[in-house]
């Protein structure tokens, strides 16, 4: 294990780990700046922010030897005896030149600027440049340019080639360049070949300035006024882990969460632009009927649902494990031989490939192994939406509950007359559908930024989502609705119910106790759900 | 305590009494009288007050007067504000609403597409003139601001410029310059 000395304080760096000097530094709490150098992208070197003095120490006499000039932390690899010092006047002197000539051709028009408050060169200038600035240059405006996805303000650039190299190494489309030399460099495409792959939003995430801005972000709000909720990216099963940034309980931008087990950094254009619908004036906000008031909706329904007869249900993949399972316990305790059927999987495609490993997945919903896995503990197989069909058909049930939360259209006209003959349909519904017409109680439901709950990607990684914005007025989230339906006390708690689900499923038993930000590995217990002995029966 | 205080270290530190009140002080006579010659001085000085609203105040300064807001223009009429939010964010009662959008104009990047403040909800405190960084909001010296109801109360983009208009000659605005980023100086070269 290596040993090394930063700013006279020691460290041992973990075997096989393999860091560089900001890592290094990071793991002591120790901030080298830096704008050029990414943990996800490779390392050039450019911008000379992280300028540091770097030095070795002699193992057997402990003889520690300086190296004349400045190094830089980003590509200097953390070895053995390896000495770094970062809190010199040297280093200090070093990056208050560094911050002058990055802005002797910046506009400082920051009052204009998207990125002003988590403006990389702001935030620097004030920790580490000069009180005052030498060069007495009035702020100009950037020039614009328009790259595709997004526009670049060419003057802002400091030229650290992030997005360059994002566009070359993670989505593999190599649409940037950099042209000219010197001061005179610039990024830019060629012409005809703009910016427009599905990760293309990312860049402006990396530009440590203002220079990417995003066209769908741009000039609509202040990044101070935003509130940042983490959450999961609905949008495919993937399962990105997010940041969903709103103000007065509207969603103003998606950024990644980074996640080193699902997205690292990244997230695709599909689910960062995926929030619109979230506000679509066409939603579902008010319970459908006169009588429909949700101060007595809870107690009709429950009563409806009594003297229903058999019953179904329709969960969506779109629900949360928390929903699913109250859902499903729902209908079991009312009906035992209740059909618990899942609702249909939306699948687009194929699954799209990067080369760095991120993948768009063709499944668009978030949750189908966490509802199949609640499926599977309530009725031992999980039966299809076309088996329910033919049983409706058959004319064996005559209630059901059925759960949508799809963000376009969902069912059609013939196979939502199918449910025509039941005596009973609750559909809780994002928007309105041919089913939700025929349903005997149409219920709004709520989007996934608002409402609490876990999701199970594609590689069984259950991931929490917090609520970010609240629903409109007159919708309920599913949660709360169900957890009074299910006469339980108290407010909806999701963290409650994933206790509970963690203790009854098998599947789900590492999901007891707290759920880490980036979430937890199911896949460890599929061994344990193996063994002969299930920890609900023991 | 006492003992205390006297062993106290501390030389910086002054110990001082209340005085003792005399026979003058006692009976107030002399506080009193000083009470009355005040009012009497008064009494027959000038008069201040003034038959408003047919006569108007006159406000000695109104450089750091606080009254209703107005948009400044620049040299082409344009409002001169960015949208750069700064006012809205300096704001304590959140009484300035602005949507941004891209300017129309080549030499700017922004521009408020609306801009409104509730004036009934601004406690005047004139932060957001001290946070414009293109002197676009200011303070005039009206003071009579009244309305028929809420909604005329809320000055949009419009009314406010009008407002400019309105005061610009008695009060010029503050600076010349022509704001942060509305002029390019010395275009970058290429």
């Amino acid at each position: 294990m290596p040993t090394i000395l930063i700013d006279n304080r020691e460290l041992t760096i973990p075997a096989g780990q393999k860091l560089n000097a900001i890592e290094a530094a990071r793991m002591l709490g120790i901030k080298i700046p830096h704008y050029c150098w990414h943990p996800g992208l490779s390392i050039v070197g450019s911008c000379r922010m992280c300028l540091v003095e770097i030095g070795s120490r002699d193992p057997k006499s402990g003889k520690i030897t300086m190296q004349p000039k400045l190094m830089p932390a980003c590509n200097t690899l953390a070895t053995d005896n390896l000495v770094v010092v970062t809190d010199s006047e040297k280093v200090a002197h070093a990056r208050a030149m560094v911050e002058e000539g990055l802005l002797l051709r910046h506009p400082v028009d920051c009052p204009i600027c998207d990125k002003a408050g988590e403006c990389k060169l702001q935030d620097y200038y004030f920790k580490y440049g000069q009180d005052e600035r030498r060069a007495d240059i009035r702020p100009f405006t950037s020039r614009r340019r328009d790259l595709g996805d997004v526009t670049l303000f060419v003057d802002r650039c400091v030229m650290c080639s992030r997005c360059v190299r994002f566009a070359n190494e993670v989505s593999g489309t190599s649409e940037l360049m950099i042209t000219g030399r010197g001061a005179h460099e610039e990024i830019n495409v060629v012409p005809g070949y703009p910016l427009n792959n599905k990760l293309s939003g990312n860049v402006v995430d990396l530009c440590p300035v203002g220079a990417l801005g995003d066209k769908d972000f741009l000039y609509k709000q202040r990044v101070w006024f935003l509130e940042s909720h983490p959450s999961v990216c609905t949008g495919c099963s993937t399962g990105c882990s997010i940041w969903i940034e709103e103000n007065q309980d509207r969603i103003y931008r998606i950024k990644p969460r980074q996640n080193p087990f699902v997205n690292q950094w990244w997230i695709c254009n599909d689910g960062r632009y995926d929030y619109p619908h979230v506000h679509d004036a066409r939603r579902v906000t008010q319970p459908r009927g006169s009588t429909a008031d949700w101060t007595t909706l809870p107690g009709q329904l429950r009563e409806a649902l009594q003297s229903a007869g058999r019953l179904a249900a329709v969960v969506s993949p779109f629900l949360s494990v928390e929903e699913a399972y109250l859902l499903c316990k729902l209908i079991r305790d009312i009906d035992k031989n209740a059909v618990l059927a899942l609702g249909p999987v939306p699948t687009v495609g194929e699954d799209e490939r990067f080369p760095k490993g991120f993948i768009i997945s063709a499944e668009k919903c978030p949750n189908r192994r966490g509802v199949e896995a609640v499926l599977a503990y309530f009725s031992g197989q999980v039966t299809g939406f076309e088996e329910l069909l033919s049983e409706i058909d058959l004319g064996q049930i005559q209630g059901a509950w059925v759960s949508g939360g799809y963000k376009a259209d969902w069912i059609g006209l013939a196979t939502a007359a199918r449910f025509q003959r039941l005596k009973l349909l609750v559909v809780q519904d994002l928007f309105p559908s041919p089913l939700m017409e025929i349903a005997t109680h149409a219920l709004p439901g709520a989007a996934y930024a608002e409402r609490p709950g876990s999701y199970v990607n594609r590689n069984d990684r259950l991931q929490t989502a917090a609520q970010a914005i609240r629903p409109p007025a007159g919708v309920r989230t599913e949660g709360s609705l169900l957890w009074e339906l299910s006469c339980r006390k108290g407010l909806y708690s999701p963290g409650a119910v994933l206790t509970e689900v963690a203790r009854e499923i098998g599947y789900f038993s590492a999901a007891l106790g707290p759920v880490p930000e980036t979430g937890v590995d199911l896949k460890a217990n599929l061994l344990a759900q193996a063994s002969p002995v299930q920890p609900n029966q023991a | 305590m006492t003992q205390d205080k006297k062993k106290s270290p501390e030389k910086n530190v002054a110990w001082v009494k209340e005085p003792q009140l005399g026979m003058s002080g006692k009976s107030y006579l002399l506080l009193f009288l000083q009470g009355l010659t005040t009012t009497l001085r008064h009494l027959f000085s000038r008069k201040k007050t003034v038959e408003s609203p047919d006569q108007r105040h006159e406000i000695p300064d109104s450089l750091i007067y606080r009254g209703v807001h107005r948009l400044n223009r620049d040299e082409q009429g344009r409002v001169k504000c960015v949208a750069c939010f700064l006012c809205a964010t300096a704001c304590p009662a959140h009484c300035i609403d602005i949507v941004a959008a891209e300017s129309p104009w080549p030499d700017r990047e922004k521009y408020p597409q609306t801009f409104t403040i509730d004036e009934l909800r601004c406690i005047f405190c004139g932060m957001c003139e001290e946070a414009c960084p293109v002197d676009a909001i200011e303070l005039t010296s009206l003071y009579d601001l009244s309305g028929k109801s809420r909604e005329e109360m809320v000055f949009d983009k419009e009314k406010l410029l009008s407002v400019y208009d309105l005061t610009k000659d008695q009060e010029p605005p503050r600076t010349k310059r022509s704001g942060g980023t509305t002029s390019n100086p010395k275009p970058p070269t290429k």
